[in-house]
Formats: C-alpha cells, sequence, structure tokens
C-alpha cells in the first residue's frame, strides 16, 4: 500500500499503518460488538432456543403424532414416523425466525432509532464490514439455536441418523442466511417505519412455514401453492435436512439443487445488502 | 508545517443542491479551527468530506496527506468524530462503550481498557464507569461521546455541534475539556452555529452561508474586519422599533433593525448612547457590549445566524 506520492509523511504512513487491521479484520470487531450486545438479551436467545423446540417436538411427538394412524411421508426405505419427518423443518424455521428477528428492527434500528451503525461507521470499518459482522454475530445466534434444536430432536429420537444429522444445524444457519440476507437488505433500504416488517411477518415469514411442506410433503399441497414452497427457503433447507437425517423421498429434486438456491438466495442478499448498506452510510 | 488538512475547490453536490460549493481551507497541526454558519450552510457536510465518510463531488481534498477516496480508512484511523446527534450504545455500560469502540480501530483489548480507564477520568465520568450509558445526563453523555472520540489517540478530534441541547453549565464543563485537549496540541476542528462558541474554541474560523465561504480569520480579526469596538442594543419595542431607526439616522454609521431591537455599531457604545437620549428617544431597554461573531455574521449575510 502506497500513497501517490513518493515517499508518504511521516502522518500519512502512522495511518497506512494503524488501518492495516481493521482493514482486515473490522468485519470481526463488529461481530464482537454485536455479540457482546446480544448478551443483554442473552435470556430471551436461550430460553427461546431451547424452549420452543421442547414445545413443539414435544406437542408434536407425544401429541399429535399419537394420532396419525397413517404415515405422511415417505423415506427411501418406505414411511417415516411424523415427528422425525417435521423435526428437520422445525430446525429451520426455527433458523429463519432468528433472522427475522435480528434482520428487521435490529438493522433499522442500527440507521434510524438507536443509530448505532453511524459510530463504526466514522471508524476504519467500512459499510460491508460492518453488514458483515452484524451477519456474522447473527449466524453464531443461529448457530446456537440450531444446534440446541438438534441435540433435542437427538434426545426425542427425531433423527434418522445422528451422525449425517450433525450437518443439520448448518443447513439451517444456511437457510437463515438465504431468508435473511435479503430481508437484511430490504431493512435496510427502509427510511420510515410503516408497518412493513409486520407484512413481512404476516405475508412472508408465516406462509412460508405454513407452506412449505413443513408438516405434509409439499407434492400433496395443491399445486397452485406449491410455488411457496419453491422460493421458500424453508423448503429447500428441510429437504436438505430430511435426506440428512432418513434419506430423501423416492422422486424428490436432488440435494445440490436445493443447496444451490440457498446459496443462491443468500450471495444476492449478501451483495444487495453490502450495497444497501454502503449507499446509506457513505453519502 | 504541512497542513493536516487541504482543501481546494471542495464541492459536494446532491441531485440539484449544491450543499458545499467549491470551498477552500487548510488547517494546521495544533490548530483549532471553526466552521460557523447557520444551520444548512454546508458545515456538517464538509465535516463528512473530511472524516471520509461521504464522497466529493469536486475539488482537491487531502487529510493527513491522504485521499479520502483512496485511503479512507487510513483517514479515520486517525479521526476522532464527535458526531451532530450521540450515538452511543445506551444499552452498553459507560466503559464498556469505550472498549467497544477501540476494538474497531484495531486496539488490543489492554490498550482499551488502559486507555477507557484514562479518558473516563479526562471526561469526570470514573464515577459513572458501570452505569448504562441510557442513565447519564446530556452533558455526560456528550463527554463520553468526546473520551470515545479519543480512543484512538486521535490527530484530529471533529466535533459537529459539540455543545447544541446543552445547559450553559454543561457547555462550560465542556469547553473546559476541550481546551485541556487544544493545549495539550490535539488539532480541533469544530462546526458551530454559537459564536461564544467559536469564540472560546477557535484559533481561526471560516463564516459558512449557502456553501460558500464568506469570510476566513481569526474571531479578533474577524470582529476588526467586520464589526465595531463596541454594539449597542437599543429596545424600543417591537411597533417601534422602525421608527426609531429612522430617527437616529447618523447618529453612527452603521444600524441594523432587527424585529426585537435595534443595533447601532460604534467604538465607543456610551456616547452613542448619550447622543441618542439627547435626540428625546427612549429606550425601554440600552446595553452596550462588546461587538461578537454574531454581528460579524450579520454583516456577512444580513441575517442573524440562529433564526
Amino acid at each position: 500500500m502506497t500513497t501517490t506520492t513518493s515517499t508518504p509523511t511521516a502522518a500519512a504512513q502512522r495511518a497506512l499503518d494503524a488501518a492495516v487491521l481493521p482493514r482486515r479484520f473490522g468485519w470481526w470487531y463488529v461481530a464482537e460488538a454485536q455479540l457482546r450486545s446480544m448478551k443483554a438479551y442473552g435470556w430471551t436467545i436461550v430460553a427461546s432456543g431451547v424452549g420452543q423446540p421442547l414445545l413443539y417436538l414435544l406437542g408434536i411427538g407425544l401429541g399429535l403424532a399419537a394420532f396419525l394412524d397413517v404415515s405422511v411421508a415417505e423415506g427411501p426405505d418406505g414411511p417415516v414416523d411424523y415427528v422425525t419427518f417435521v423435526a428437520p423443518a422445525l430446525l429451520m424455521t426455527a433458523a429463519v425466525g432468528v433472522a427475522m428477528d435480528e434482520f428487521t428492527y435490529a438493522v433499522m434500528s442500527g440507521f434510524k432509532w438507536r443509530r448505532l451503525y453511524y459510530a463504526p461507521n466514522a471508524s476504519p470499518v467500512s459499510p460491508p464490514q460492518l453488514a458483515t459482522g452484524v451477519v456474522v454475530a447473527c449466524v453464531g445466534r443461529m448457530l446456537f439455536t440450531a444446534v440446541a434444536y438438534y441435540a433435542l430432536m437427538v434426545a426425542f429420537g427425531a433423527v434418522g441418523d445422528p451422525v449425517t444429522g450433525l450437518l443439520i444445524p448448518l443447513v439451517g444457519v444456511l437457510a437463515g442466511l438465504a431468508f435473511g440476507l435479503p430481508v437484511m437488505a430490504y431493512s435496510a433500504s427502509i427510511k420510515d417505519d410503516r408497518g412493513q416488517f409486520a407484512l413481512v411477518q404476516r405475508f412472508v415469514f408465516t406462509p412460508m412455514f405454513l407452506f412449505s411442506g413443513t408438516f405434509y410433503p409439499l407434492d400433496t399441497v395443491p399445486v397452485a401453492l406449491q410455488w411457496i414452497g419453491w422460493v421458500s427457503p424453508v423448503w429447500h433447507a428441510s429437504e436438505i435436512g430430511r435426506a440428512l437425517s432418513y434419506g430423501s423421498a423416492p422422486g424428490a429434486w436432488p440435494v445440490g439443487l436445493h443447496l444451490a438456491v440457498l446459496l443462491l438466495m443468500a450471495g444476492v442478499g449478501g451483495v444487495l445488502a453490502g450495497r444497501v448498506f454502503t449507499r446509506r452510510l457513505r453519502g | 508545517m504541512t497542513p493536516v488538512i487541504t482543501a481546494h475547490g471542495l464541492t459536494k453536490r446532491f441531485g440539484d443542491l449544491t450543499a458545499v460549493d467549491g470551498i477552500d481551507f487548510e488547517v494546521a497541526a495544533g490548530e483549532s479551527f471553526g466552521l460557523l454558519g447557520p444551520n444548512g450552510a454546508g458545515k456538517s457536510t464538509t465535516m463528512r468530506m473530511v472524516g471520509a465518510v461521504s464522497t466529493r463531488s469536486g475539488g482537491d481534498l487531502r487529510v493527513l496527506d491522504l485521499d479520502p477516496e483512496t485511503h479512507g480508512p487510513e483517514i479515520r484511523s486517525q479521526l476522532g468524530v464527535v458526531p451532530q446527534e450521540d450515538n452511543l450504545d445506551t444499552e452498553l455500560t459507560v466503559r464498556d462503550n469505550l472498549l467497544v469502540y477501540g476494538r474497531y480501530f484495531g486496539l488490543p483489548r489492554r490498550v482499551c481498557a488502559e486507555r477507557a480507564d484514562e479518558l473516563l477520568e479526562f471526561a469526570q465520568l470514573t464515577e459513572k464507569t458501570k452505569v448504562k450509558t441510557d442513565d447519564l445526563s446530556g452533558g455526560m453523555k456528550r463527554r463520553l461521546t468526546i473520551a470515545r472520540a479519543l480512543i484512538n489517540d486521535p490527530r484530529i478530534l471533529m466535533l459537529d455541534e459539540p455543545t447544541t441541547g446543552l445547559d450553559p453549565q454543561a457547555r462550560h464543563v465542556l469547553w473546559d475539556r476541550l481546551f485541556r485537549l487544544k493545549e495539550a496540541g490535539t488539532t480541533l476542528v469544530v462546526t458551530t452555529h454559537y459564536m461564544d462558541e467559536a469564540e472560546q474554541l477557535c484559533d481561526r474560523l471560516v463564516v459558512v452561508d449557502h456553501g460558500r465561504i464568506m469570510a476566513e480569520g481569526s474571531p479578533a480579526e474577524l470582529i476588526r474586519r467586520y464589526s465595531t469596538r463596541e454594539v449597542v442594543e437599543l429596545r424600543f419595542g417591537s411597533t417601534r422599533n422602525a421608527d426609531a431607526a429612522e430617527r437616529m439616522a447618523g447618529v453612527t454609521e452603521r444600524i441594523e433593525v432587527l424585529p426585537d431591537r435595534v443595533l447601532l455599531y460604534a467604538d465607543d457604545g456610551e456616547s452613542v448612547v448619550e447622543k441618542v437620549l439627547a435626540l428625546g428617544l427612549e429606550p425601554t431597554t440600552s446595553l452596550v457590549r462588546r461587538s461578537s461573531l454574531e454581528d460579524v455574521f450579520l454583516r456577512l449575510t444580513g441575517r442573524s445566524l440562529i433564526e
């Protein structure tokens, strides 16, 4: 790194030296700060991370499944337990729920209500580094939630192969990013809160939870509604999760295709979020 | 000495609006430099360009001999920025705000901790170390923001309207702290629309209006050049000020009629008051005071600074 002049002045040299670490690790400094501020609501994170799967798995495993005489889903080796079928989708939904938490109001608050992003913005940290740090901290929270979910799934006997199943929490994180990064870009672009996030919750998150083949296979849904699954990160991630748990059902889409869709959504969302952060912070 | 900031023809446009219209200035190391002007004059936009968080639309700008376009992180690593609106993390404690901020500069945690303790003492917040930031008074929050801006031992401290919204006592405490920094050799760049603040803090300043520099000099020079030694403020009641001003024409060289008072510019205020009384005029109140930067601004723009 050199300045346009041949020899930098002492002050310029000091600046060049001081920016070496932040240019490389700025994103991590932001993640550190974000994780530190998550401590403020740490108990909520732990309680919802453990409590939610406990309630769902108890309700479905001991409650609903007890009334179901016929199997709703097939694995490669025949019918699958209802709770085993539903569990991966519940985990994916939980990870996506964390993304809904961290990438909506929290992002808008950073720009508008609490203006927290403007403090690191005046430091050597760049806007894309800032966005990355926010994402990395959220990945940490998603991973915690997904691992806790997975541990309970195993405890409830809701995983076919607990070893290949170890990858399921990672797929959960990817699902969270595939949904969360486009939402993050949208949240960063909003200047005034006119209830947009409530609409996202009602008309994106909830239908995605209900119609993504969460509680019954997507191909049993009327064709007119199946597209919701095709564009839903929850469906793609759940299908991968099921493949990792008990194997793909006959006629299922290849796992690679599901993975590609998730990566594409996360990738496009990530690039957009970085751009919107830059536009917003560097007028 | 090489200037730490050099701007030539610096311009910023937002669509059709030209917020900063080709300004030139230099700031020397250790100098305390002020941008004085009303709200919307282009002061904050200039600060954002110098702070390498806003790209210029035209002209040249160098900070610490580096170009903000290409060396933003390098320049920002050497700046301390006190923004117009506090953006402390109100959920964190006072000390944690400093620790978190120091990390953005890549400082090791140990260094952050040492500096945080020193700065809390400097900002007179040692007793509030473990308090949640939300519970601080406005003046304390401002001092904490200044302490935070100093965590990276900056070459240049940039303060955007540092005392706006503070009560008089809190302002004086803050000025005292800033004055100490100035004495210690820190380069200060201050924007303000308060005359008293500019007079207290700035060695040299530019008066900015509509994105242009109207005048430049030390507070005393500007007052000498654009005003008189003293100013007489007379109040006759809002309906009678204009009539009274007409009758006083010729008493002194320059008279300004404001909605609530009439200003008469003269080197000897008392003798002007005597002449006015001799005309048979009876102001309800009269005050002779020293000229200030407010008078300079009025002279340069025909408008009062705080409207």
